[in-house]
């Protein structure tokens, strides 16, 4: 899988490397039913892209598949030049690493404040403190709750709330940031909110991927929308939600 | 560095857990203390049993009584055919007129005693006691001694040391039935104990295994909570049993003095000096190994997402 990834960057120099390469990959379930049949993908260093789909289409075992929290049933999978197929146990934490990852429920620990909610992503990756002390209200700014740090996550609205979240995700320099519905629980302005720092958080760097249902957003944004529907890729293009369904 | 800052974030986080699940901490440490405390008072009782049998064995001894009529050469050569023997830790010789002496002072009254004027009534009761290295091998002397030439008769203690050692024994087996159940019980608690801190922590954990850490790092607080528990639970009983341990055989000593006269108590020092390690390792042993067994099936529950 490595070669190919050499090969596939001798082949694409004056474009960035892939960060995610999906060959073939399926996923079958106990039961027989088929997640994922055939999938490849690229998504390379850099890019903005949303993935679309009706429910069941295979989007939750995609990003169980990057976390490596399940392994394909078939094909292989490459996350920042890993390949995820040949990780041992003890190195899944290591490639979690590269990956930011934001939910449409947040899941901010209620009983610790803005700052240490934060500050727990690099606690538990045994950073020293006085990076935690430097980091954590830089990357606070950069969401925009300098003034909330010693607030508690029910103090704060749902924006807020996925701002702190999206902070916690960033907060140690990951090469993937994974979004999964981060506008779910939010009004328009809040969603509009947290796309546009979405959009700041990749102009600066880092590879976002938005797994969504909001197609107003997707629409609007121009972005590269990959659609799955029952396990399959059936669009791959540049643009909105409604042009890639049809 | 790092190792240094983990460890102190798993021993604050241990405690901190702890201090969350209260009720099953307060559970496991009171069940591993009742256990660990049975297991002081059985240990004491037995090594106190044993350290008595053991000064038996060398207070009391074997009772040799010679043929009538026996001369001192006699009784000289029976001496030197007993010290050849290796269990033997002394013989002495008690005369006829010795015995009937401390019969008259300790059995007779007075005016009794007077009556009998110059006879001595122990005339041919001249004797050797013999103290053993080892009470085990009082039946072989026994056997060696009464086929000596010139030996009447032998006495032994048998009984009192047989009866002691079957007392020993039945005592070990309950003892190690009851702690080995205690044991299990306590090693349930704390794995239950462990278990609830994960479930309460099921989100936090979740995160952690999101952003990355380690196995390690994520299993290190519910571990030292483990071993804390072990810890805790294994002093307590250690305090209590060496606090009871001084009062009451200051007490026995006091009440029974003239049976513990002659029978010791083993000193607090003695029996602390193995009830301690023997306490803490348990505590700690249990509580790292039920921790670790809970851990490993507990966490691979936990989704990511």
């Amino acid at each position: 899988m490595s070669e190919r990834f050499d090969l596939y960057r001798a082949e694409h120099e004056d474009i960035e490397p892939p960060v995610i390469l999906l060959e073939d990959v399926s996923k079958d379930y106990v039961g027989g039913q088929h997640a994922l049949k055939n999938v490849s993908l690229e998504i390379r260093k850099g890019e903005f892209v949303f993935i679309v789909g009706i429910s069941g289409s295979g989007k939750s075992t995609l990003i169980k598949l990057l976390m490596k929290e399940i392994s394909p049933t078939g094909g292989h999978i490459m996350v920042a030049g890993k390949d995820l197929s040949r990780l041992r146990e003890y190195s899944v934490c290591k490639h979690r690493r590269n990956i930011g990852i934001v939910f449409q429920d947040f899941r901010l620990l209620k009983d610790r404040t803005v700052f240490e909610n934060v500050a727990f992503a690099q606690r538990v990756l045994e950073t020293p403190n006085y990076k935690i002390r430097r980091d954590v209200p830089r990357i606070l700014s950069l969401v925009g709750l300098s003034e909330k740090l010693d607030s508690y996550p029910d103090e704060l609205s749902g924006g807020e709330q996925q701002r702190v979240a999206l902070a916690r995700a960033l907060v140690n320099n990951p090469v993937i940031l994974l979004a999964d519905e981060p506008t779910g629980n939010l009004d328009p302005r809040n969603s509009w909110e947290i796309m546009r720092l979405l959009e700041e958080i990749n102009r600066r760097g880092t590879t976002v991927v938005v797994v969504t249902h909001n197609k107003e957003i997707v629409d609007a944004m121009q972005k590269r929308v990959i659609t799955l529907n029952k396990g399959v890729v059936v669009s791959d293009q540049r643009g909105g939600y409604s042009r890639a369904k049809n | 560095m790092r190792k240094i800052r983990t460890f102190f974030y798993g021993i604050s986080q241990g405690f901190k857990n702890i201090f969350r699940n209260r009720t099953f901490s307060l559970a496991s440490i009171g069940t591993m203390a009742a256990c660990l405390f049975l297991f002081g008072v059985f240990y004491t009782m037995l090594s106190n049993i044993e350290y008595m049998v053991k000064n038996a064995e060398t207070n009391v001894g074997i009772t040799i009584f010679f043929d009538e009529g026996i001369t001192d050469e006699g009784i000289e050569a029976i001496r030197k055919e007993i010290l050849t023997r290796a269990e033997v830790y002394k013989v002495e010789f008690t005369s006829a007129e010795e015995a009937w002496e401390e019969y008259k002072n300790t059995r007779l009254s007075p005016g009794l005693s007077e009556s009998f004027g110059d006879d001595n009534p122990l005339e041919d009761c001249a004797s050797f006691t013999v103290y053993l290295n080892d009470v085990r091998m009082q039946d072989s002397l026994v056997r060696f001694v009464s086929g000596l030439k010139g030996v009447r008769k032998c006495n032994d203690s048998s009984a009192v040391a047989d009866t002691l050692s079957g007392f020993n024994k039945i005592l070990t087996a309950v003892s190690v039935v009851v702690i080995a159940i205690l044991l299990l019980v306590a090693a349930f608690l704390i794995g239950m104990t462990v278990s609830t801190g994960v479930s309460v922590r099921k989100q936090e954990i979740s995160i952690m295994k999101l952003i990355g850490a380690s196995n390690y790092f994520i299993k290190i607080p519910f571990v030292v909570e483990g071993i804390l528990i072990g810890i805790i639970g294994a002093v307590i009983p250690i305090v209590v049993t060496r606090l009871a341990y001084v009062r009451i055989t200051e007490m026995l000593e006091r009440k029974f003095s003239t049976i513990f006269n002659v029978v010791k108590f083993l000193e607090t020092g003695e029996v602390m000096k193995v009830l301690i390690p023997v306490c803490l390792a348990t505590g700690v042993g249990i509580g790292f190994i039920s921790s670790r067994i809970t851990l490993r099936r507990q966490l691979k529950k936990i989704e990511v997402n």
